[in-house]
């Protein structure tokens, strides 16, 4: 790929956005070609987000922004301007891991653990839409990302159990 | 677990055979894993390498001028800038006959693939250093490339290496017994051509190094998400002219996956730390997914020609293969091919063997171990021909095996044939009618094939495949652990090798605290940084649980015996008198007089400066030990799946996966068959999905996953698992490896069960991995 000579420089180019980042708001001066990735990982410094591919093709470096999940490899940092973000870094509270990531634990869902982020992330925003009962669709739910080590049948069980207590909790009350 | 009784007598093993959950998961899971990419390396410049883009090239002149030019560059680097340590990068595993090609760190005159590091660029950050790249002015004179074997073997055809006489990398035959004088007499002999394509590894982080040199001390520490830090360790020291003391290598606590490519030596691992020796500042690179694609080792293709001599009843008499491995640009190793050669026999008597490698370069990136290791390519051969056998006498797939395996009270066995560690291929330990009885009771054959025939007279095409395969493991030369009593009282453990998932930080643990006899929550396990530990050879070839494993066992048993000493000193009783347990040491008759680890480490380790101490009394409490194998030990395990193919569109869909496993005693069942599960789905990648395509002139077809298909959840089923234990009889812990058992044998079984599916077509599967275009070839374009 040939850079433009006209602008030598691409690194002048900066904008002001203003992210909410696991609820905290901040204003950040970033590059205009800085990977929404690369922003989160290097300038807010939250390195949970992992880069497997780079293009838009792993799911590794997914987060959700504003509900979405997103791959943040295939977005800018200045195209969200004004968005609040979640990454993985956001769901234990206080050191106490959520239910989702308890059931990956439990189930030996991961084994390097550099996958794991982006499935969670995907996972926490496909819950919200509405439980995943059934194998396939949990299935479902983990094919946009992949993983190398676990070969995903620990992820399947997680979801399920997860889903299971969700539901036990709701009979109950 | 029943196993477990077969450990060690007289010990209470509390933690080794539980499936405990692991210790490394809540950072993990917590976005706090610190892979080589997440450590703070701010003030690290970032570097990107231009690689060549001809599989074949003369570099006639590179011009980095525009390229410097550019604001936050610092440096670019090539082969002119880098004559010290333009040395040679040797194979790992060699042969006296080898057509030894010098590998470089970097080009220097001739790119032999694409992908071959040419120039390495050292900006403030890798968004400048990689526009920095496209300003870099090469002429290449483009040459004729070698894309395949085939094109390699060609009489006349262009080389790979321009001077070199021969494209054929080595030439090596292994006979068992007197295999043409067999073939010649056999009273049937059926012969067949195989193609089996493997893929990359894809470990979901790319490979990375980055360096700081402290000029204060002269030390040069590097961090490398390699698989085995000392040996990158002491190829460094040899290039650079240094002591190994001068070099720590620090392989990053939490690994992104390894699977093979990153337990080899490349020239980006040699070039970063010598330029930031030079430029006195520290650099970091971190390969990308294009650039793993193209120059991470991987493994490609083979082309197998097989016959197999058998009598009437189907008993084997003679296994004759001869194979055309692609060794890529240069020989990283002969490894892969030279353990395909050893794993074609499998778990059957076979009197009279012949075995034949042709290696050949290609202009291709270099090949080496990837899970399996050569060990898929070689059991879907011999299974294959195990099913043509049985379709040939008409028998069931799982009798023809019945009939031919090694029975339980024939170990040690040997096969006649050498392992690629150098020993004889003598089988330690195995139960392999187990296995096949176990797999053949959980599918129902019988039944099988009632459904079978009914699905085919409603135009289903429904099929079985069994795959058993026999794996060296727990290679040699040797492992270490350093066990010590650390000041507070508690226990540290310091493996010399790194892990990439396998859970080390919580499986040697299990194995350090039941050694001793303390407490877990007292076991801390590190791993990974030559400083700790000074020698070490590391994680590949499914090694580490026989030999780091074993290591701890003894190192933690000196420790105890250490611990028991000074506490019988300082209770003044017999050491035959005390137990420990929790995080004390006691008199067993009378438990309220026992002494603290701490206060064992006050005496031991910190001491009274200036205080002698007893003559008797063990002081600073550290063990290290060394396992070194006696031979590889010998897991097995079988393969069956029951798959329906579409006539109408190729696809093949798995109906069902099981696997049955051995692999010695288990030190974490939760972690084994994650190791299973996880190399299962490889397998089914292999069977069906991955291809590393090249065209003719050397250009890679596959460069990303929009065209290289990685399994996802929907293409994985899960297998049912079964295992069987045959304890080693050539360590303590009785273990074996059991990283790559789920891969081997799952080709081998989904491409008999497609051929089994398409038989009323006249189907021969004869190449992997079975896309789609494939399966309907076999359908409909065949005569
Ligand atoms: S890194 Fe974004 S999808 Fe792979
Ligand atoms: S756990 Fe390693 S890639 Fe998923």
């Amino acid at each position: 790929m040939a850079v433009d000579e006209s602008r030598a420089d691409p690194v002048e180019d900066k904008s002001w956005i203003s992210v909410t980042i696991n609820g905290s708001k901040q204003d950040y001066l970033v590059e205009q070609r800085l990977s929404l990735a690369d922003f989160i990982r290097n300038q807010v410094g939250l390195k949970g987000t992992h880069l497997g591919c780079e293009h838009g093709s792993c799911g590794a470096c997914t987060v959700i922004i504003d509900d979405r999940a997103v791959r943040s490899c295939l977005m800018f940092a200045v195209q969200s301007d004004g968005s609040s973000i979640e990454t993985v870094e956001g769901l234990a509270i206080d050191g106490v891991l959520s239910p989702l990531q308890e059931s990956f634990q439990a189930n030996h869902a991961l084994q390097c653990g550099f996958c794991t982020s982006g499935f969670l992330m995907s996972l926490v925003a496909r819950l919200r839409e509405g439980p995943i009962d059934t194998e396939s669709e949990a299935r479902e739910a983990l094919s946009g990302n992949i993983c190398r080590c676990t070969g995903y049948s620990g992820m399947v069980a997680a979801i399920l159990e997860q889903s299971n207590s969700i539901q036990g909790i709701k009979e109950n009350s | 677990m029943s196993q477990i009784s077969e450990i060690k007598e007289n010990l209470t093993v509390t933690n080794i055979g539980r499936g405990m959950i692991r210790r490394e998961d809540p950072r993990l899971l917590t976005g706090q894993g610190k892979f080589i990419d997440d450590l703070p390396f701010s003030d690290f410049y970032e570097a990107a390498i231009l690689r060549s883009p001809h599989a074949h090239a003369r570099v006639v002149s590179i011009d980095t001028e525009r390229a410097l030019k550019l604001s936050g560059v610092i440096a670019i680097y090539t082969a002119a800038d880098l004559e010290p340590i333009m040395k040679d990068l040797p194979p790992k595993v060699s042969h006296p006959k080898l057509n030894y090609q010098i590998r470089l760190p970097m080009v220097k005159e001739y790119a032999n693939y694409v992908g071959e590091p040419i120039a390495v660029v050292v900006a403030e950050n890798r968004y400048i250093a990689e526009d920095a790249v496209d300003l870099i002015e090469i002429e290449y004179e483009t040459l004729p490339a070698v894309a395949s074997t085939h094109a390699a073997l060609r009489k006349g055809g262009p080389k790979v290496h321009i001077g070199s006489e021969s494209n054929v990398a080595v030439h090596i035959i292994q006979k068992a017994g007197d295999p043409e004088a067999a073939l010649k007499t056999a009273p049937h002999v059926i012969r067949e051509t195989f193609k089996i394509t493997r893929g990359g590894g894809h470990s979901i982080e790319g490979r990375g190094v980055a360096a700081r040199f402290d000029p204060i001390t002269q030390q040069l520490t590097v961090w490398d998400n390699t698989q085995a830090p000392h040996y990158v360790r002491q190829m460094l020291a040899t290039i650079y002219g240094m002591t190994e003391d001068e070099i720590r290598l620090i392989a990053p606590q939490d690994i992104g996956g390894g699977f093979g490519p990153k337990a080899q030596f490349y020239g980006e691992e040699v070039v970063i730390p010598w330029i930031v020796m030079q430029m006195k500042h520290p650099v970091k690179w971190v390969e990308d997914r294009w650039e793993n694609f193209i120059s991470a080792t991987m493994e490609r293709s083979q082309t197998h020609r097989v016959e197999v001599g058998f009598d009437e009843d189907g008993h084997l008499l003679v296994l004759k293969d001869v194979f055309e491995h692609d060794q890529g640009a240069y020989c990283v190793g002969l490894q892969v091919p030279t353990i395909t050669m050893s794993t074609l026999p499998g778990p059957y008597v076979i009197p009279n063997i012949h075995s034949e490698l042709i290696s050949c370069y290609t202009n291709i990136v270099p090949t080496s171990s990837l899970r399996g290791a050569g060990r898929p390519q070689a059991v879907t051969v011999m299974e294959r021909m195990m099913d043509r056998i049985a379709e040939h006498l008409g028998m069931e797939p799982a009798e023809i095996r019945r009939r031919n395996l090694i029975q339980p009270d024939q170990f040690p066995y040997a096969v006649g044939l050498l392992f690629r560690d150098g020993s004889p291929l003598t089988y330690d330990s195995g139960n392999y009618p187990a296995l096949l009885e176990g797999a053949v009771d959980r599918i129902d054959i019988v039944k099988f094939r009632r459904d079978q025939a009914e699905a085919r007279s409603q135009g289903r095409f429904l099929g079985l495949g069994l795959s058993m395969y026999v794996e060296g493991t727990g290679i040699g030369p040797y492992e270490g652990a350093r066990v010590r009593l650390t000041n507070s009282g508690k226990i540290l453990v310091t493996l010399a090798a790194s892990p990439q998932g396998q859970g080390y930080e919580t499986v040697y643990a299990q194995v350090a605290a039941d050694a001793i006899g303390v407490d877990i929550d007292l076991v801390e396990v590190r791993h990974g940084d030559t400083s700790s530990i000074p020698y070490g050879q590391g994680t590949f070839a499914s090694r580490v649980t026989a030999t780091a494993g074993p290591a701890v066992w003894e190192a933690s048993e000196l420790l105890k015996s250490d611990l028991l000493a000074v506490a019988a000193s300082l209770l003044k009783c017999d050491v035959s008198s005390l137990a420990l347990s929790g995080n004390s040491v006691f008199i067993e008759s009378e438990p309220e007089r026992r002494v603290l680890l701490y206060d064992i480490a006050l005496v031991s380790n910190v001491g009274r400066h200036g205080m002698s101490v007893p003559r008797d009394l063990p002081i600073a409490i550290e063990r290290t030990a060394y396992f070194k194998p006696v031979q590889a030990v010998y897991s097995s395990g079988i393969s069956a799946v029951i798959v329906e193919v579409d006539p109408e569109t190729g696809k093949i869909e798995i109906l069902k996966s099981l696997l049955g496993h051995d692999c010695g005693n288990v030190l974490n069942p939760m972690i084994v068959e994650g190791q299973i599960l996880g190399g299962h789905a490889h397998g089914i990648g292999n069977a069906i999905y991955e291809e590393a395509r090249y065209s003719e002139d050397g250009q890679p077809q596959a460069v990303s996953y929009l065209d290289y298909a990685l399994p996802t959840a929907i293409e994985v089923p899960t297998p049912e698992l079964f295992h069987v234990f045959s304890p080693s009889p050539l360590n303590p812990l009785g273990v074996k490896g059991a990283g790559e058992g789920g891969t081997i044998p799952v080709p081998g079984a989904v491409a008999n069960a497609v051929e089994d599916a398409l038989r009323p077509f006249g189907s021969r599967i004869c190449e992997l991995p079975l896309t789609p275009e494939r399966v309907l070839r076999a359908i409909y374009d065949h005569d």
